[in-house]
């Protein structure tokens, strides 16, 4: 596969939270503010990416009972890196993100590409396809941190966009929109919107 | 796929030993780092509680300004021979002989044991005590909510408060990070004439004009039980088995 499919498909084609269905959970968790989607989105691409990477590295020589487990192992140590690095040079952030930084391990998406593309391909084209997921996570979680922050808070990127009544302005913030179920409905209204556009995504009855 | 036994334990040994290697390294290399990053996090809540940060600034230079002390909360006095600056907190609430356990009666902010040590942090002016900081905690709703309170020289006054760490509700008791709410503190008073603790965080907003407006917050719209949280800490922190007999202290005068 070229390049740019494997970089740009995952986008709207082939979304692994839009049409693959996989890392919902950390959707809910870090898309209240942009500036937590940001670090998020860069994150889950760069531990894709690279772990996606290694296995394609060494895919030759992972004995098939123990395959599952060495990609866990590759995975965390990237996560692992990830969490320390960001402790290091984005501290306040990091503090507010908590523990969903470290749970990108448990991310169905850098599995599944691990298992479903890394294990067949080679390093460059896995480090691609990482890095393309990534994108198509990133994608989808600034829809949703974009429809979430400005109406639920009034800002972007932290920054006031329409003045909230709690800080003597106009906006009354939509409260459901700053808890996490907000996320499950914000998602499910932009599969639809794909949807319309790419029937072919409807999976046949 | 290669599947012998010695090759899949090599493989698995192998793997282990890089992926340790590289965490591990990274975990070295970036301490420093992440230790001058919660450092300066933590003087940040100081200063901001005392009113003297703003974005930007050197909070190293700015701490300077800060004398902090290691306190006896059962006698009230600054513990001479313990250094400051190596005074760990964490540590200190950890040691048995430190630690006091709270009946239910006295423990109204559910935090159970106290180290009887505390760091206290007193911000100098020309020479003299302006402020005092004082490390103030209890549970809220779903958390502990940790802040810095500073008092007024004369140990009554609120000079600011805030919250450096909860985790309640964002937008009902998360309330409590509202700039607003934050800038009513100044000017409240954390004792009445007859020093008992005096905060009360009441429903709905404070009218400037009402009897004992000074002792009254704003209360959190939809919020009662981290309200209630916020009143029992101070309820606690500024009782005798808190800080009270260490500010007493202050007030006569005991302390420079």
């Amino acid at each position: 596969m070229k390049t740019k499919e494997l970089l740009f498909d995952p986008v709207i084609k082939n979304n692994p939270i839009g049409l693959q269905v996989l890392g919902i959970c950390s959707a809910l968790a870090v898309t209240a503010q942009l500036k937590q989607v940001a670090i998020m989105s860069v994150a889950v691409m760069l531990v894709t990416g690279v772990s996606s990477m290694m296995v394609a590295l060494i895919r030759n020589t992972i004995p098939s009972s123990i395959r599952i487990i060495v990609q866990m192992t590759v995975a965390a140590s990237a996560v692992i890196i990830a969490d320390q690095a960001l402790k290091a040079y984005f501290y306040d952030t990091s503090k507010q993100m908590s523990v969903y930084i470290g749970l990108i391990i448990t991310n169905c998406i850098v599995m599944g590409r691990m298992e479903g593309f890394a294990m067949k391909n080679k390093p460059w084209a896995s480090f691609i396809d990482g890095l393309g997921n990534g994108l198509g996570y990133a994608a989808m979680l600034f829809a949703v941190g974009i429809v979430r922050e400005l109406f639920g808070s009034g800002k972007l990127f932290g920054i006031s966009v329409m003045s909230l009544t709690t800080e003597g302005g106009w906006y009354q913030s939509n409260g459901l929109l700053l808890l996490p179920p907000s996320a499950f409905f914000i998602i499910g209204c932009v599969i639809w919107l794909i949807r319309t556009f790419r029937p072919e995504q409807i999976e046949k009855e | 796929m290669s599947d012998s036994a010695g090759k899949t334990l090599t493989v698995a040994a192998v793997l282990c030993g890089v992926c340790s290697v590289l965490v591990a390294g990274a975990v070295v290399v970036l301490k420093p780092k992440q230790m001058y990053n919660a450092d300066i996090d933590f003087k940040k809540n100081v200063l901001l509680a005392a009113g003297l940060y703003q974005p930007g600034i050197d909070v190293n230079e700015v701490f300077t300004q800060v004398q902090p002390v290691v306190v006896n909360l059962e006698t009230g006095e600054v513990v001479e021979d313990i250094n400051p600056e190596t005074f760990n907190q964490a540590k200190a609430e950890k040691e048995p002989e430190n630690v006091i356990t709270l009946d239910k009666k006295e423990d109204a902010a559910g935090i159970k044991k106290i180290s009887k040590l505390q760091k206290v942090y007193l911000v100098k002016k020309d020479g003299t005590v302006d402020q005092i900081v004082l490390h103030v905690y209890g549970k809220g709703l779903w958390s502990t909510m940790k802040g810095f309170l500073s008092l007024d020289k004369d140990a009554v006054t609120v000079r600011g408060f805030n919250y450096y760490a909860h985790g309640e509700t964002p937008g009902l008791g998360g309330e409590v990070d509202n700039p607003n709410w934050i800038a009513q503190w100044p000017g409240k008073k954390v004792y009445t004439e007859d020093m008992k603790p005096a905060i009360d965080v009441i429903k709905g907003k404070v009218d400037p004009g009402m009897r004992n407006a000074e002792y009254k917050i704003d209360g959190l719209s939809g919020a009662t039980l981290t309200a209630n949280g916020v009143e029992n800490t101070f309820q606690f922190w500024m009782s005798e088995n808190g800080y009270g007999k260490f500010l007493a202290n202050m007030r006569d005068g005991g302390i420079q």
